[in-house]
């Protein structure tokens, strides 16, 4: 393990309950969703985590961030609270609360320290400079707001406690392409600014090519292949990363 | 302020229930709270004089059978009326609100245990629990508000913990707790509001169920006292004498039928909220 490694995820192998319980059956069946998974990355890099729907992607960016417990292995982080965006920003802001509040509500329930009215608001304008949104916004409710610009609010709360490590999971699947394109851009950004760590989830092979250093290529719970981002393109090994990169149009 | 205010407007004009029921609910409001400070004669004053009048400028709903005045008895009655009614609500909310979330939010064990017990006050018809804990504990008009609070809180339990199921698998629950927010403030702070319009037109049925339940359960005599009686405890003084003087039994009733109905109105306009 270096010095500058940022995260180190070692031999997890993560459960999901089985929601159907039966009356009579005796045991509680558990889907076991992901299997051996090692990661590591180093501070100020993003790694790109691709494959199909359903190859572990998410649940693997879950069990780092701490919503799903059941899991074995280990899961090292150099800082604690990583911060996650979710896939779809029509859910993953809620309804009932002005965009100021939910800028606001990561720095209320900060245990580490107590902000001061001023403090909060100097943050929030700061972070809504970064996400490039109007003050105005700050007033208003989710529902008034483009998908573009949720995302954008959901990246400036993952960003007001300042997390070295962001996971988003998918942050453009949802968009349509243009918007995609400034998300995008506005990450990339953040990276370079703040040499925040990026955990990037996407299926879209031509996105990772774009964003990231590394890559891992999941299918089916499992590790298919690693790499850097550019020699795993130029030179894929296993025969399921040919053929993504060969649906993606990348390679002939 | 001003903001709201331009939002009021705007759902009246577009939503005759809202209309109708602020209009409704505000007449009886009206009486009711004038007849905390003036009423045209003392509710409890008999005249022999004047027995089991009809409608007249001397008495506007007429007289009973001992000569009061029956517009003052229904100014005070409506007040003992709304103030169960509210009081019934506000157990039934409360408490119903605080077992539904939490048991909704944390699952296991304790939902079950919460959900079986609320499956067994269910099955007793709201009036006779009420009448079980008023035989228990006495007659009167807290006893009363309290027995039907708590005959009141299965619904509100139910409503609540559904609600919150849905909703607590959300993204945005998730989101909120990766930020570090404790359990109790996801709950009452992150979710409920999300279930205030179900919650409120909830309210607002549970409301006329109490009013209803209230006259029903006076005019059962468990309800308020002689001298001073809710609008169900005179309907029920009022039922021998329905064929001689119909406006005794016609005025609780009209303005029990009214109360209802402005809720029922309100909680309409609520729910139709833009």
């Amino acid at each position: 393990m270096s010095d500058r490694d940022v995260l180190k995820v070692a031999d997890l192998n993560v459960y999901y309950k089985n929601r159907k319980r039966k009356l009579f059956s005796k045991k509680n069946k558990k889907i076991h969703a992901l299997h051996d998974v090692n990661v590591s990355m180093e501070e100020g890099e993003v790694l790109a985590i691709a494959g199909e729907s359903g190859s572990g992607k998410s649940t693997l960016a879950r069990a780092i961030v701490g919503i799903n417990k059941d899991y074995t292995g280990t899961i090292w982080q150099k800082y604690d609270r990583p911060q996650m965006v979710f896939q779809d920003p029509y859910s993953s802001l809620n309804p009932a609360k002005k965009i100021g509040w939910l800028l606001e509500e990561p720095l209320r329930v900060d245990k580490t320290r107590t902000w001061t009215k001023e403090e909060m608001r100097k943050r929030v304008l700061e972070i809504l400079d970064e996400i490039e949104l109007p003050v105005s916004y700050l007033d208003r409710y989710p529902a008034q707001l483009s998908g573009g610009q949720r995302q954008r609010v959901c990246i400036g709360i993952a960003l007001m406690r300042s997390p070295k490590l962001l996971i988003a999971d998918e942050p453009v699947s949802a968009l349509d392409v243009t918007i995609q394109a400034q998300i995008l851009e506005l990450l990339e950004n953040l990276h370079r600014k703040h040499g925040i760590s990026i955990i990037f989830i996407s299926h879209d092979l031509r996105v990772v090519y774009k964003i990231s250093d590394h890559v891992m290529i999941m299918k089916d719970g499992r590790v298919v292949e690693y790499g850097e981002t550019k020699e795993l393109y130029r030179n894929p090994k296993a025969e399921y990363t040919k053929s993504l990169l060969k649906a993606a149009g990348i390679v002939k | 302020m001003s903001k709201a205010r331009t939002e009021l407007k705007r759902n009246i004009k577009e939503n005759p229930y809202l209309l109708a029921g602020l209009i409704i609910t505000g007449l009886i409001l009206l009486m009711t709270i004038v007849g905390i400070f003036w009423t045209p004669y003392e509710p409890t004053a008999m005249n022999s004089a004047e027995k089991l009048k009809g409608v007249s400028f001397r008495h506007l709903m007429g007289t009973d059978n001992m000569g009061r005045d029956i517009f003052s008895r229904v100014m005070y009655g409506s007040r003992i009326t709304l103030l169960i009614a509210i009081g019934t609500v506000a157990i039934g909310a409360g408490v119903g609100t605080i077992i539904g979330a939490l048991t909704g939010y944390f699952g296991g064990m304790l939902d079950e245990v919460m959900m079986r017990i609320i499956d067994a006050l269910f099955a007793f018809p709201s009036i006779l629990l009420a009448l079980v804990i008023v035989s228990v504990f006495g007659t009167g008009w807290i006893q009363l508000l309290i027995s039907l609070g708590i005959a009141f809180v299965p619904s509100f339990a139910r409503i609540v913990r559904g609600e919150v199921l849905r909703c607590k698998n959300m993204d945005y629950v998730e989101n909120a707790r990766l930020q570090g927010v404790s359990d109790f403030r996801m709950i009452f702070v992150h979710i409920v509001p999300n279930i205030k319009g179900v919650l409120a037109s909830s309210i607002m049925i549970g409301f006329n169920n109490a009013v209803l339940a209230e006259a029903g359960l006076s005019y059962l005599g468990v309800g308020s006292q002689p001298p001073y009686a809710s609008l169900g405890k005179m309907l029920s003084d009022a039922q021998q004498y329905m064929f001689t003087m119909p406006t005794y039994v016609l005025f609780p009733g009209a303005i029990i039928v009214l109360m209802v109905l402005g809720f029922a109105f309100l909680g309409e306009g609520i729910s139709r909220w833009k």
